[in-house]
Formats: C-alpha cells, structure tokens, sequence
C-alpha cells in the first residue's frame, strides 16, 4: 500500500479524515474521484489552506494538508503557528519535495530552513522518514495523533527494511558501534548507509540513527552518542542554523556534556539547483565524499 | 425575525449596556474602543435576532457558528456575551488581569469563543473549515465572520473570499464592519477599499449593504439571506467608529485609548445624555 492508498484506507474508515491541498496533487492524483467531498482543493492557497483546515479541525476533523514543503512552511507559517499551533489542533501538514528533494528546482524551492521553523512552534511535532518504506511504516500512527504534525514527505525508493514501528520521540537505530556515529534523517538516509559501509571496510565500528522525528527528539539516542562515541556526525539536507546539528547543540549544553560533532548541512547558502545525483556530486555529499570529510575530521583530531 | 418596534427599542437597551461594558474596559490598561463601539449594534442583533446560539448550546454541535476575525473588538463583543448570559459581569472587571482571560484579544478560555483572534486576515479561511464541514455532516447551523474593514487589506481576506465562493459556500455569512476607519487614518486614505460592494460581487458572493447601526434595517436584511443560493454572502455593516460617544466619534486619533477613571464616569454620561465631554487630556494612549 503507498501512501495515496493509506490515505484513503483512512479517509473511508474514519470520517474525521479529511484530504486537502494547495493544488498539489503529486502524492494524491487518485483521491479526488475516490472520496468526493472528503477531497479539498482550495487552489494556490497555502494560507487558505491552513487556516480553513484549522476551522475543520476545530469541529472535529483530522485534515491532511498538502503543498509543497517551502511555500506550505513558509508561505503560510503564521496560520500554521497561528491558527493550528496555538490552538493545538490535530492538522497534518505535509511538505512535499522538501530539501534536496527539490532537486534542480531552484532556491525558491529548497525548504532547508522549514524545520528550524516548524519546531521553533510550541506543539508542533515533526517527522522526517528516511524513505517511502519508512514513511509508510509511520504514516497512520502519525496521522492519528492528536498533535499537530509536520510531515517532510519522502517517497524514496527504499533500500532498507524499516522494522520498528513508530513511537513517538524515538529514533529507529540501524547499528551501534563505538568510533562514528551517523545522526541522520530523511532523503540522506540512503547515502548514510554507504557511507555506514564504506567506514565499517575500513575497520572503523560505525554508528547509524534513523532519527525519524525532530521533535520531539530522542534525546536519550543522543546524549548516548556525545558521550560514547569517538565522532558524531549530523548529517542533513537542511541549513546548519536551526537543524539537527542545532538540536544536538542544545541537548549538549543543556545536560553539560561535550563531544566531537561533525556537522554536515548547508551553511549559509543553498544548494547547486541539479538532478538528484548530480547536487550530491557538487555538493560534496555523495557517500564517497560524506565519507572523506568524516576521515578528514578524524585525521585533524590525530 | 421581523421584530415589532417594542423589540428594536430592547436591543437598542442592550446595545446601550454593551456600550457601557466597553467604556468601562477603557481603562486602567485601556481597550479598542472606537471599533468595539462600531460593532456593537451589529454584534448585539446577530447574538439576539440572528444566531441561534445561546448559553444552553454553547457546545452542542448544531450552534452556529461566530467567527471575531476582527479580535480586537473582543470587548463589544464580552459585552454582548454578559447582556445573553454567556459570562457574568463581574467578569469584565478582571480586564487586563492575570487570574483570568479577559485581554486585548479573543480566546477560547471565554465561554461562547469559538477560537482565538487577532491576527488580522485569518478567520474567513477558519470560518470556510466551519461552514464546510457543516455542509459535510448535513447540518443546517450557519457559520457568521466578522471583519473589520482596515483587515481587508490582508491578501489572505481576498484570497479567501476566491476560495470560498469556488467551495460554494453559502452556509457562509461574513460580515464587514464599515466603520471608515483603519488604526490610524481613513481607509480610503491608505488602500482604496471602493467600490467594496462591487469588489465582493465580482468575487462571488452575494453582497449586501446595511446600516449597522440600525436593527430594523439589519433585521430585514439579515432575514433575507439565502443560505442555499450556491453563494457565500456579504454584509457590509455602514458604521461610525466610536458610535454613541459623540466626543470620540470618527477620530482618527481614538482607536486605542486609555481613560482616567474620571473620564470614563464622564463618558458613561455623555452615552446616556449624547452631550459631548470635554476629555480632560489630549494625551491619551494611542496604540
């Protein structure tokens, strides 16, 4: 089952379902003729959007909510701080072609700031899944959560067999080691496998955490790694300020520990607009070159 | 409802005891008072006449629905919520106050509430989840939103007001509070609203002009609506801002003020004699 057929599962077992977008139907084309008036397009709306998927949340409806992850995050950031953070409603919104997933589209693209906004709202919760199989491992728990969600949708091709099931705040472990720990979450998820295999050749006994959400975040994961691991690497397609790399900063300081952190994310700048692959290549975060940096860092610690 | 003259004259009592209430916020931290006078007889006829909502279906789902998108009026409209028994009066003396709610903007804390306000532009799209999901679950409840005319400067209004009419809407009735006036000048000075009537039409929607400031009228043309016309409707409510204070009617210079207690027993009089108060101080707050 994708993710367009999980949706209407959902939609046709529980009324409270409610399909909504902002004339972007990528992830949910079929839904319109199966659902009916269950399915609401309000058109290049985002605010519209939100807001009115806050009113139906009020009366009691779970409204599913779509557009691309920049302008949904965004465009409409002070109805979905507004109107569903402060009210606490049950909207789920869900950015599509978030991060590199934007690919040759351009900056005005590349949501690499949207969770440094999104968790910067008081209830907000954010899920990030590596790939379409982990996605769809998490997706109905998620959706029937109480909380709002902010959902960076990924529909990558799997290359690894999710098995845990989603528990809220706790990250999916894929291997413990002892030199390099892999923090990690969403599309990079798959180069951070090979680079996972890549160290391991090289006899170093390497870590790999599928954080699965941002917030809340898994702290215990996290506090494990600082303290037991001779590197942890944050690995992300989003800007260094506000991210990953950041939530870890805060959880060090709060609970007093150090740790040698190696951040991989964009400072301070955005992406070379290009295919997928090709942005990995000139970015320098195809698995090969995640790999070299974490030896070169390794290397100026000698 | 068609009242007969004996109604008009006891929602005009009513409307005359909210204007007290507000006067009464106006100080010791100070309130909106100009626009919150401006809706107070629109306010006043919608809870009396119009909405079948009251203190005993306050949570029943089948209410309708009354959206202050305009949340800085929030003290007509606690004002109208002591005069319908939603909350009691002594409540509002706690304006401003930690051990309650009672502050510049609507919440939900406050029984009748129905959700927070007072970023302008949001409401119309959270009133569309409102009507939208009555239509849904076959419920004959309308759904009423109040916007202030300066609010109408927010893109999302307009870009709302698309959707809506697309959605049809017509379980839908917003109203405008057409008061002339946005915080600090004439509307007309700032962004050119005229023709409203005509820009709401084009829009979609069934557009209607009232004095708001007369039940009458309002009950006539509030009567007249057509909930299954395939359009969402528009009022436009003609009011004055600051109405029944003669002193502080249509000044630019008295949107947020905050009296002395002094004044504030001044201007109760000047509501019951309409004779204008020389206000003691020219330095009032304006926010």
């Amino acid at each position: 089952m994708n993710y367009e057929e999980t949706l209407l599962k959902l939609v046709e077992n529980d009324e409270r379902f409610i399909v909504m977008t902002a004339e972007n139907r990528a992830a949910i084309r079929n839904l319109q003729q199966k659902i009916g008036n269950r399915f609401i397009d309000t058109g290049i709306t985002e605010m519209t959007l939100i807001g009115m998927a806050a009113g139906l949340a009020l009366r009691g409806r779970i409204p599913v909510t779509h557009a691309l992850a920049t302008f949904l995050t965004m465009r409409a950031f002070e109805f979905i701080r507004t109107d569903v953070g402060i009210a606490n409603l049950p909207v789920k919104i869900v950015g599509g072609f978030p991060g590199l997933l934007s690919e040759a589209n351009g900056p005005t693209h590349q949501a690499i700031e949207d969770i440094s906004l999104m968790r910067g709202i008081p209830n907000m919760r954010i899920f990030c899944p590596a790939d379409e199989n982990d996605m769809l491992k998490c997706i109905e728990t998620i959706l029937y959560s109480p909380s709002p969600y902010y959902i960076r949708y990924n529909n990558r091709k799997p290359v690894y067999r999710h098995l845990n099931n989603y528990v809220e705040g706790h990250a999916e472990i894929i291997s413990t080691g002892k030199d390099i720990n892999i923090l990690t979450y969403g599309v990079l998820f798959t180069e951070a496998l090979e680079v996972m295999e890549l160290l391991e050749k090289k006899g170093l006994r390497t870590g790999l955490v599928n954080l699965r959400t941002l917030k809340p975040i898994d702290e215990e994961v996290i506090l494990d790694s600082l303290k037991n691991y001779g590197m942890t690497v944050t690995l992300e397609d989003h800007f260094l300020t506000g991210g990953l790399f950041s939530i870890v900063s805060e959880i060090a300081m709060k609970n007093n520990v150090s740790g040698n952190v190696l951040p991989i994310s964009f400072e301070e700048k955005w992406f070379k607009p290009a295919l997928y692959n090709d942005v990995l290549d000139y970015e320098g975060l195809n698995p090969k070159s995640i790999f070299e940096k974490i030896i070169k860092k390794l290397e100026e610690k000698k | 409802m068609n009242n007969n003259n004996n109604n008009y004259d006891s929602l005009k009592e009513t409307a005359f005891k909210v204007r007290e209430h507000i006067i009464r916020m106006a100080t010791d931290g100070g309130c909106f008072i100009g626009a919150s006078l401006s809706c107070a007889d629109i306010l006043v006829y919608l809870y009396k006449c119009f909405l079948n909502t009251n203190k005993d279906n306050i949570n029943k789902s089948d209410r309708d629905y009354f959206f202050l998108s305009k949340g800085h009026d929030v003290p007509a409209l606690y004002g109208t919520f002591v005069e319908i028994g939603l909350i009691k009066k002594e409540r509002l003396s706690r304006h401003l106050k930690t051990d309650d709610y009672i502050y510049w903007h609507p919440n939900v804390n406050i029984p009748g509430i129905e959700f927070h306000s007072g970023s302008l532009g949001h409401l119309l799209s959270v009133s569309m989840g409102s009507a939208y999901d009555s239509k849904l679950k076959e419920i004959n409840n309308k759904t009423v939103v109040l916007l202030g005319d300066g609010e109408l400067n927010e893109g999302s209004v307009w870009e709302s007001a698309m959707v809506a009419a697309s959605l049809k809407l017509d379980n839908l009735i917003a109203v405008v509070d057409r008061n002339h006036f946005q915080a600090n000048m004439e509307t007309e000075k700032l962004n050119i609203l005229e023709p409203l009537d005509g820009k709401f039409e084009t829009f979609g929607w069934n557009v209607k002009k009232v004095n708001g400031h007369d039940f009458e009228e309002m009950d006539k043309v509030f009567s007249d609506i057509k909930t299954e016309s395939g359009k969402p409707t528009m009022i436009i409510a003609e009011t004055v801002r600051g109405k029944g204070l003669p002193s502080i009617e249509a000044r630019a210079d008295r949107w947020f003020v905050n009296f002395t207690q002094n004044e504030v027993s001044q201007l109760l009089n000047e509501l019951a004699t309409q004779e204008k108060t020389i206000l003691t101080s020219e330095t009032l707050m304006v926010r």
